[in-house]
């Protein structure tokens, strides 16, 4: 009896421990999680800002000042220095983003969260997203100080790791029960790759092929031309192209192959875009010139962006850093500041490669067999044994899709030519420019700027403004890369390189001003091939109308313009609808929802009800159009919101308005009233539902935890006015993820907001503290300190010392 | 009475002391500890336990979270399905640490039964 009670007690001790002790399903392992004595009561913490940390390898002493925002000011006695603390620094605060987003960019999320990454896993690799890193790194290596520069930041974070204690782990390492891992500079490569990734551009060549195939040339460039009949380039119409003496690579005979697949990997988000601008001391009411950037992208927590200043002799540089990335990459020093917005290029294409015989070891091309490399990409599965991806490798680059991803051919496959997995020096880049002092120090910093293709705003202290398209762009023939290309043609290869100093840029312009919201970047003169991937059409139209009509600017107007809510896209097509569209047809309740739409005044605010409207009505209305689009199993993509509005105008009988589903002949104009009563059918199930559809509910809009925006640590029904289409392009889950203006005066004076909060950890009040403000339309003076003892606005200065 | 009174002291003293250098299951070895060194009798061997680790975990984690106006445990209360209550959240936190104590000390009472009977 004795033994057997012995024993029973044993195994339910033994059980108890492995039921807490264990991560079941979703639950996190309850016992190590719920202790207060290391689990999430740990993470109940105000953040530590004060006191004397010592950290191994520092040169000198390094002091970091916090202001109320959580905005730390780091000062160092050297570079070296500067980049460890930076390191540190950002680790204290951000280390799980940080490592979370590398372990993303470099198809690792498996090993974290198991079988359910493996997808996503495959598809990073066989994007090459570890090729082009590596091949980023090669490059590195021939720089001496980048390399000494992102060692000294991996040291940083590394300090910081080697000082945690289980009990001390971020709370999501404690609720996905895994531990960080030590920092290299690898990892920060992954990063940079992420971020060129998702800036890549609308790349849909295979869904063009398909639709070619499909409907015909002359159809396909009805609904997508290279130049929409309105365009009002990032570089003004006025510019004189004639010194460019390199001409566009001639067109070939050859055949271009209408082959293509059914299903294709996951894109980037399409509202990947942005705003920036700069008015000339002239246009400025102050007289000094005026810089503004809003990047727009995934609004998510830990917000993307990590603002801090970085002093050393050599530098006093203030802005929005990347965790995981050395150095400002938007911001400004007391001579120059510089904003980007995505150039969206075609910087990536397809070829579809015939292969010899199953054993893929060679390729057909140029009338003879060329050899294929092999990458082993080992995927570590959580619970399971490694997966191993052998991705084949051309000289165009590695062959993303083949029989064993998403195609079934076993001799055929397509191969991904992009200018993101050729090596660069990013690093350097934003060495230079947070360095930089005048006009030719940032032209310097960006004149060999590979990818992702960016527009670089610029303004000084000494009054210039200018913006460059800068990356690195093919000198493609007319038509290249818009479709799937033969990958045995040698023609079809790049040809070679639009000189850099031939990339569309502007100085000085004599209207005073310069901008680019994703918009074309030059008008059909540019001598070199341009491929139209859905620019964006609207914001920047009312940009420069706002900046065109206004003698001179202010910081006042720039924040007006950032949070403008004006819809230009709902003005150019509601009173064509309404002046056209069949009333009689509707409802008592649709015409009095009719009625809100005509009282409209297109301004997408928060109190009105006309947003609503129109949203939903624009979202039938697209879908009844291009319902020839939704075929299932056959990978195709419906035009672009502008070629759309203009079809609905211009061709109101064309064949592409007829609902294929029914049996009538739908118009245009049938299209208008149908969709507004499908758009008021949902709009008033929306409303018994959930209550008024006022913008500010009906939006609904958030800001989601990196892991699936995990309810817990998001924030929802965020009252924030705009669509993705105004100047403040808040979307649902998207839109300004960093607002910043500069005046370049002397020091400058600079605002600045986020959608999140400078902390990382959900336990702490900085988490999302800046989230109301941010969509209130609110900023926070930025306090660019200019020595490290005046220290007006400090809240706490923690000093960093040289373990001894 | 006062052997209860000293189990349940000596556990959460020695709990303390082995949080310091061991996760979460030092709870265990401390009931299972006292389970030996002060045995108790019937349903106190499992409750003294239980009440001293939960007192404990509930005490310390109010005071941590209180200090910083239950910032996280609320957001956790929404990731466990409590409503965002922190209360519950140390409640169950409570529980779930004298659970572990409690049947760790069972064991232990077992196995100081058995090496009674040996010597």
């Amino acid at each position: 009896m004795k033994y057997i009670k012995l024993v029973l007690s044993l195994l339910a001790t033994i059980a108890i421990f492995y039921v807490l002790n264990t991560k079941l399903g979703d639950l996190p392992p309850l016992g190590k999680f719920l202790a207060p004595t290391e689990g999430i009561w740990q993470n109940e913490t105000d953040d530590a800002t004060s006191g004397i940390v010592s950290i191994d390898g520092l040169e000198n002493e390094v002091t970091v000042h916090y202001d109320a925002q959580l905005i730390p000011h780091v000062f160092a006695k050297n570079d070296y220095d500067l980049y460890k603390a930076q390191g540190y620094i950002t680790a204290k605060h951000r280390f799980w983003q940080m490592e979370f987003q590398t372990f993303a960019a470099a198809g690792r999320i498996s090993e974290i969260i198991g079988e359910k990454g493996l997808e996503f896993d495959r598809a990073q690799r066989r994007k090459g997203m570890l090729f082009g890193a590596e091949n980023s790194l090669e490059v590195i290596k021939n720089d001496p100080e980048s390399l000494k520069y992102l060692e000294a930041y991996s040291d940083g974070v590394n300090a910081y790791i080697s000082q945690l204690k289980p009990k001390d782990y971020p709370v999501e390492y404690k609720l996905l029960g895994y531990k960080p891992e030590a920092w290299n500079i690898d990892k920060t490569m992954h990063l940079l790759m992420y971020m060129t990734d998702m800036l890549c551009g609308k790349d849909y060549d295979l869904e063009y092929t398909n639709m070619l195939r499909k409907f015909g040339e002359e159809r396909f460039n009805l609904l997508f031309p290279d130049f929409f009949d309105v365009n009002e380039p990032v570089i003004p119409k006025e510019q004189d192209w004639s010194f460019i003496d390199v001409e566009q690579t001639e067109t070939p005979l050859s055949e271009l192959p209408l082959d293509s697949i059914s299903e294709t990997m996951v894109k980037p988000h399409p509202n990947n875009g942005s705003n920036n601008w700069a008015v000339s001391p002239q246009k400025s009411s102050t007289g000094n010139a005026i810089l503004a950037n809003d990047p727009h992208l995934g609004l998510k927590l830990p917000a993307i962006w990590f603002v801090m200043q970085l002093n050393s002799p050599n530098q006093n540089v203030f802005g929005a850093t990347l965790p995981g990335a050395l150095g400002v990459i938007i911001g400004f020093n007391n001579d120059i500041s510089w904003g980007v917005t995505n150039a969206t290029r075609d910087v990536k294409d397809w070829y579809k490669i015939e292969f010899q015989d199953k054993s893929k070891q060679a390729y057909k091309y140029d009338n003879g067999w060329k050899k294929t490399s092999v990458r082993l990409e080992e995927i570590k599965i959580r619970g399971k044994e490694t997966y191993i991806d052998s991705v084949i490798y051309t000289h165009h680059g590695p062959v993303s899709y083949d029989h064993t991803f998403k195609s079934d051919d076993e001799k055929k496959g397509f191969a991904m030519k992009w200018a993101g997995h050729k090596g660069h020096n990013f690093t350097e880049l934003f060495l230079k420019l947070n360095k930089g002092k005048n006009y030719d120090d940032y032209l310097d910093a960006i004149s060999n700027h590979v990818a992702p293709a960016q527009n670089f705003a610029f303004a000084s202290t000494q009054g210039d403004i200018a913006l460059w398209v800068q990356g690195e762009f093919a000198n493609k023939w007319e038509g290249q890369g818009k479709f799937l290309l033969d990958g045995s043609d040698p023609e079809h290869d790049w040809q070679s390189f639009i000189p850099k100093e031939f990339n569309p840029h502007i100085k000085n312009p004599e209207r005073g001003f310069v901008s680019s919201a994703n918009q074309h970047p030059v008008d059909e003169t540019y001598p070199f091939y341009v491929f139209n991937d859905g620019y964006e059409t609207y914001r920047n139209r009312v940009i420069n109308n706002y900046l065109r009509v206004r003698e001179t600017v202010n910081i006042q107007d720039f924040k007006n313009l950032q949070n403008n809510n004006y819809n230009l896209k709902a003005k150019e097509l509601i009173p064509f609808m309404l002046s056209h569209m069949e009333t009689p047809a509707l409802t008592k309740d649709e015409q009095l929802l009719l009625n809100h739409v005509r009282q409209w005044n297109f301004n997408t605010s928060l109190d009105n009800v006309g947003p609503s409207i129109w949203s939903t009505w624009i979202k039938h209305l697209y879908r009844m159009t291009w319902d020839e689009f939704d075929a299932k199993g056959e990978a195709l993509t419906a035009p672009f919101m502008y070629q759309t509005i203009y079809m609905l105008k211009t061709h109101p009988n064309d064949p592409f308005m007829d609902i294929i589903d029914t049996p009538e002949k739908e118009t245009a104009i049938d299209l208008f009233s149908l969709s507004f009563k499908a758009a008021a059918k949902e709009l008033n199930e929306w409303k018994t539902e959930n209550g008024d559809y006022e913008w500010r509910h009906y939006k609904g809009a958030y800001v989601g935890h990196l892991l699936q925006s995990l309810p817990a640590f998001s924030r929802f029904d965020i009252p924030v006015g705009g669509d993705r289409h105004t100047v403040n392009a808040s979307g649902v889950n998207h839109g300004p993820s960093w607002r910043m203006i500069v005046e370049m005066s002397s020091p400058p004076k600079a605002v600045g907001i986020y959608p999140g909060g400078q902390s990382g950890n959900p336990g702490s009040v900085y988490y999302d503290n800046f989230i109301n403000d941010w969509a209130a339309g609110n900023y926070y003076d930025l306090l660019f300190m200019q020595d490290e003892n005046t220290t007006e606005g400090v809240t706490s200065t923690q000093t960093l010392t040289p373990k001894q | 009475m006062k052997k209860n009174l000293i189990n349940f002291i000596a556990t959460i003293i020695i709990a303390l002391i082995l949080s310091q250098f061991l996760p979460w299951w030092s709870v265990m070895l401390a009931s299972f500890l006292t389970a030996i060194i002060f045995a108790l009798k019937k349903s106190a061997v499992f409750y003294i336990p239980f009440l001293a680790i939960a007192v404990f975990w509930i005490v310390y984690a109010f005071w941590l979270s209180s200090s910083n106006d239950f910032t996280l445990s609320k957001k956790i209360a929404v990731l466990l399905p409590f409503q965002g209550n922190p209360y519950i959240l140390i409640l169950v936190t409570g529980i779930i640490g004298g659970l572990a104590a409690g049947i760790a000390a069972i064991f232990g009472k077992q196995c100081a039964t058995l090496l009674k009977t040996k010597a």
